[in-house]
């Protein structure tokens, strides 16, 4: 998988899980502050993640400024791919 | 020897920081005498009781067997989850028979801090299992268990966090200030807990007491003398446990460990959620970390609820009905946490559904009103939690009926 299609699956789940196109507009605004995420929200991220990409992330692994935005959430996957 | 409270406590607290101070002022390790001091000082607290000292030291034989063989299980291939399940079943349960006991009659393998380390052990375990601890020596495990400052009444840190204070580096500066901080907020906790939490127990009495003035003086109605009570007991709490939380993270500081706050002003918070991310902070935190996001994440993958909601609800639920349960299983402990997985619950579902509350949710009067019936709401808690309700109900429906 390369980069580009990385990000677009990772907006897809975005998009989906906070029901809201907002998500792909800024890439690097808090998704928190944004009112866009929240722990419920970050869960199902998770989860939707280790579904998608096959990458565990556990709950403990990285603290929440570590993926508050869309691109860190990119990062975050990357590094494990 | 009572941690936190006892006078001969604090002459051994000072005495232990002494050295601490030198070596750490002076440049050197603090960690292998900080360890030493942690066994002199659980000496002071287990010895007296062969019964205690003799739990104690199950309990560590079992976490510590527990930990080698998963890590083993972890990093040498394998990765049996059957033995990881077995391991935290094993580390768990010195707590849960001991929980059990108390509530049948005298209480069996329990010792004080028995929860604080339980916590720890099953939080390095479930970061083995996640993969996110790959070494852990021996002395270290045991170390981050035994720390003595926040052995009795937490705060609960983090193996990880813990043993990077402990090994990493700290330079003469980094401690001065560590230091000065650290003697600081013992001062202030023990003000807190001492004095402030001290004066609202005396107050909160009823029976004459030698000319003091009491809520039983101020010659107040039944049902009202009942609330005001209810609101000093949640002022005594909150000043007794985050006094002595203080103080653990004082006494932290002063050995080289950042130990975590435990409270941030909770009373002020403007909802449920926002008061249990200010009251004991480290004990939510721990839930919500290895208790609802599993619980969540393991009901999500199965579908278990029909939307995310529900799915919060549940995880919500399940999280306090614990946390409840591990205060003590008695009627007023379990309504507590039943209580406020409810309350999470509910707020989860009206701040999700509610078109009143997302127009309205960043205006001051509508924070002043949230404000005022969140802290009701804690205040009625407390009340279950220490058995009062009862009492403050049937006296209200007394009043009412007396007119």
């Amino acid at each position: 998988m390369d980069r580009e299609e990385l990000e677009e699956q990772v907006l897809d789940m975005l998009e989906e899980i906070c029901d809201d196109e907002a998500v792909r507009e800024e890439r690097d605004i808090d998704l928190f502050d944004a009112g866009l995420l929240d722990s419920m929200a970050a869960i199902e991220v998770l989860v939707a993640i280790e579904e998608r990409f096959g990458v565990d992330i556990a709950p403990t692994a990285v603290e929440r400024y570590e993926m508050n935005t869309v691109n860190k959430i990119i990062r975050q996957i990357e590094i494990r791919l | 020897m009572a941690f936190y409270s006892s006078a001969s406590f604090f002459i051994a607290l000072a005495l232990a920081i002494v050295p601490a101070a030198v070596l750490g002022l002076t440049g050197r390790r603090i960690k292998p005498y900080a360890m030493a001091a942690s066994v002199v000082m659980l000496a002071f607290l287990y010895a007296g009781s062969a019964r205690t000292l003799g739990a104690f030291l199950l309990f560590l034989a079992v976490s510590t067997a527990g930990y080698r063989l998963t890590l083993r299980s972890w990093t040498q291939g394998g990765r049996s989850l059957v033995l990881y399940r077995a391991c935290l079943a094993a580390t768990v349960a010195p707590l849960v028979v001991y929980k059990v006991s108390a509530a049948a009659g005298p209480g069996v393998l329990g010792f004080i801090g028995i929860s604080y380390l339980t916590f720890r052990s099953v939080q390095v375990l479930i970061e083995i299992r996640d993969g996110l601890i790959t070494e852990l020596a021996l002395p270290d495990f045991l170390y981050f268990l035994i720390f003595f400052p926040t052995i009795t009444s937490g705060p609960i840190d983090r193996s990880r966090r813990f043993l990077a204070d402990a090994n990493g580096p700290l330079d003469r500066r980094a401690y001065t200030d560590l230091l000065t901080r650290g003697i600081l907020l013992i001062l202030a906790g023990a003000v807190m807990q001492l004095v402030i939490a001290t004066i609202i127990s005396s107050f909160s009495e009823v029976a004459p007491d030698a000319g003091l003035p009491n809520v039983g003086s101020l010659a107040l109605p039944h049902g009202v003398r009942g609330i005001v009570r209810a609101y000093l007991y949640g002022a005594y709490l909150f000043f007794d446990f985050a006094g002595c939380s203080l103080m653990a993270m004082g006494a932290s500081y002063c050995f080289g460990i950042r130990t975590p706050r435990n409270f941030r002003a909770p009373f002020i918070a403007v909802d449920i959620k926002d008061f249990w991310n200010r009251w004991h902070i480290t004990l939510s935190t721990w839930l919500r970390d290895f208790v609802f996001m599993r619980f969540v994440r393991a009901a999500t993958r199965r579908r278990l609820f029909k939307d995310r909601l529900m799915t919060a609800c549940a995880g919500y639920l399940a999280n306090m009905a614990l946390m409840g349960a591990w205060h003590g299983l008695t009627a007023s402990y379990l309504a507590y946490g039943v209580y406020h997985g409810i309350l999470l619950a509910g707020t989860e579902v009206y701040q999700k559904r509610s078109a009143f509350h997302k127009r309205h949710c960043r205006q001051r009067w509508y924070l002043v009103l949230s404000w005022f019936i969140t802290l009701n709401l804690v205040i009625l808690g407390f009340a279950l939690f220490s058995g009062q309700a009862r009492t403050i109900i049937i006296n209200l429906m007394k009043g009412a009926i007396d007119g």
